[in-house]
């Protein structure tokens, strides 16, 4: 069954295309890598999917449902979660409270009872406390729980939206360049805790990410885009030998005829 | 040793608070008749303008500081707040001297009724005014709360029932009844200050945190921005509506002019010079405020001159405000630890 399914959705900024016309299904409890090189529309296509930017043209579907128009907290509440490629953590809250903050479907008493601190809110804390510490152990961040967002390390950092986005419950999970800034180590633990996430707590996985070894590495199912346009669709092994792809990450020889020596792409290394 | 569990014959929680409050209000009674009978008139009115800036300080941190949308014209909440309580009072008096016969149950009554009209009004028109402008992302509601203040001035300025820009003195010609004293003052700011306490440190606080923090990612964890915003902004005028109710049966009467733009930077200041963000920062603030412009007065027409100065050294030695963020009892908590901590290791 079909968990996200974009259906021809196009994006436009001004006179450029960011995303023209793409249409990608992902399939329950997949592993899904969605890669090309930059300013392919890889993260437009994730603020049209969480409702950021609303598509120019198309449709997105989730779960059978049409979420284009909706907003970026219905969307989430929906059951979407996601990371940012720009670290967007809640800076001055300690780890935990970030976690925490993603936390309403556990959060169930109201405004009065926190007010009046009845046991419905010591409850709700509990709660909400405990779910957080599992995931911040889950992703090795157990010994960071209290230390501010802003001092964690750029790796734990990464990690730390990841915590925060599951802790919605997600049935799917944007990830966007999980492994920026990450040396080797750190980069495969990260697909380890990317594996667990996916077969352990069932959650459908849409990766973009430049570090190939990653996306070879973890992706059920790759798709790829160049310059808003998808060129191809299909397992990692196979998209890797496209010669579409490779020509989009690496240029494209010049026909003998027309030879010249023009300052084009570098595909000379 | 934990077979012999002791057997603990906790009292139901709800029975702990409601003695914590009886004791909390008859120390807050004995001191503050104590005060009124010990103290001038005039330091007796420092310590109930302390208070009330307070109310106003906790309440416009709760948008200001912890939501991080910025208001700039709370003293038109505060306005809403004492021209509705004093109107709503002079209405209330006779029905109920009718009922308890005139004596301080009825004047209590009739006050804690009109302070709560009051903050009833002030907050709806919070969300009158926060509807529209918090809908948006970014300094909108500076903008609209800018022009809000003086548009209510203006309006109170021109409402003749409300005695227009001589200010409203009420039916009798000993104006307002100065219902407001030291122990109803620290009673709202005591309530205020747990309400909005409470408030912050739940998961409704921390949502509100998320927002001053990163908006966009706040929506992306499913955060209701928009509504929890109209919350904060509606709650904190609410807080300053009672700050005007007791401000206004301070005096025998309230002016427009008592209102003015002023009023709202000097709201500014307390949670400025508190530090941004903190719930007690906030309450020092406010008595900092009352405290300083007070003990300058012997200065005349230097005093705003030494004001201000006093205001650009604290930003510039300490910018983050007296507490930063952090929270008066938290740094004592830390500061006990440390200190048994080091006993510990010296014995």
């Amino acid at each position: 069954m079909r968990l996200l399914e974009l259906d021809g959705v196009s994006k436009i900024f001004g006179g450029l295309h960011a995303v023209r016309s793409v249409s990608i299904g992902v399939e329950k409890g997949e592993i899904f890598g969605l890669i090309g090189p930059n300013g392919a529309g890889k993260t437009t296509l994730f603020n049209v999917i969480t409702g950021v930017y609303r598509a120019d043209g198309g449709r997105v579907m989730f779960d059978g449902r049409n979420i284009s128009g909706s907003s970026p907290a219905q969307i989430a509440a929906a059951g979407i979660g996601r990371t940012f490629q720009n670290i967007r953590l809640f800076r001055s809250m300690t780890a935990e409270q970030n976690v925490m903050v993603a936390g309403h479907r556990l959060h169930r008493a109201g405004l009065l009872s926190a007010i009046f601190r009845n046991q419905g809110h010591a409850e709700d804390e509990a709660r909400l406390l405990g779910r957080a510490k599992e995931l911040l152990e889950a992703l090795g961040l157990a010994k960071h729980a209290g230390d501010l967002a802003s001092s964690l390390p750029y790796g734990s950092q990464r990690r730390l939206e990841i915590a925060r986005a599951l802790m919605l419950s997600p049935q799917l999970l944007l990830l966007d360049e999980p492994a920026a800034g990450m040396n080797s180590q750190e980069a495969r633990d990260l697909e380890t805790q990317i594996r667990w996430l996916a077969r352990e707590l069932g959650v459908t996985v849409v990766l973009v990410e430049h570090n190939m070894s990653v996306v070879m590495s973890v992706c059920d199912r790759v798709h790829v885009l160049d310059h808003g346009e998808s060129i191809a669709d299909g397992p990692p092994s196979v998209v890797k030998q496209d010669p579409k792809v490779l020509a989009a990450y690496l240029g494209q020889e010049i026909e003998p005829a027309s030879a010249a020596p023009s300052a084009s792409a570098g595909s000379t290394e | 040793m934990t077979s012999a569990a002791p057997v603990t014959l906790a009292p139901p929680r709800w029975a702990l608070r409601a003695a914590v409050g009886v004791v909390g209000v008859s120390v807050l009674f004995g001191v503050s008749s104590a005060l009124e009978a010990g103290l001038l008139e005039y330091v007796q009115r420092i310590i109930l303008l302390a208070g009330i800036n307070v109310i106003l300080a906790v309440s416009l941190n709760l948008i200001n500081g912890t939501t991080g949308q910025f208001s700039i014209g709370h003293a038109g909440f505060m306005a809403i707040g004492a021209y509705a309580s004093a109107f709503a009072g002079v209405q209330l008096a006779p029905l109920w001297q009718g009922v308890f016969g005139p004596g301080v149950l009825a004047d209590g009554v009739t006050f804690n009724l009109a302070l709560l009209l009051g903050a009833l009004f002030a907050g709806l028109s919070g969300l009158l005014v926060g509807l529209p402008s918090l809908r948006l992302r970014g300094d909108y509601l500076a903008i609209v709360t800018l022009g809000f203040g003086e548009i209510i001035r203006i309006l109170f300025n021109n409402a003749q029932f409300l005695g227009a820009a001589t200010g409203y003195f009420g039916d009798s010609p000993a104006g307002l009844p100065a219902y407001t004293n030291v122990f109803w003052v620290y009673f709202w700011a005591f309530c205020v200050m747990i309400a909005i306490w409470n408030l912050t440190f739940s998961q409704t606080g921390r949502s509100l945190l998320a927002i001053r923090e990163d908006e966009i990612a706040a929506e992306a964890m499913a955060t209701p921005t928009t509504r929890l915003k109209i919350l904060a902004f509606s709650i904190s005028a609410a807080g300053a509506g009672i700050a005007g109710g007791l401000f206004a049966h301070m005096q025998n009467g309230i002016r427009p002019e008592d209102f003015r733009f002023d009023k709202s930077i000097d709201m500014i200041v307390m949670i400025i010079v508190g530090g941004l963000g903190s719930v007690s920062g906030a309450a020092l603030g406010g008595v900092f405020v009352a405290v300083s412009l007070e003990l300058m007065r012997d200065l005349h027409e230097y005093r705003l001159v030494l004001y201000a100065l006093l205001l650009i050294v604290i930003m510039l030695v300490r910018p983050e405000g007296l507490l930063g963020q952090r929270e008066l009892p938290h740094l004592l908590a830390g500061l006990w630890r440390r200190r048994r901590a080091s006993a510990e290791v010296a014995r």
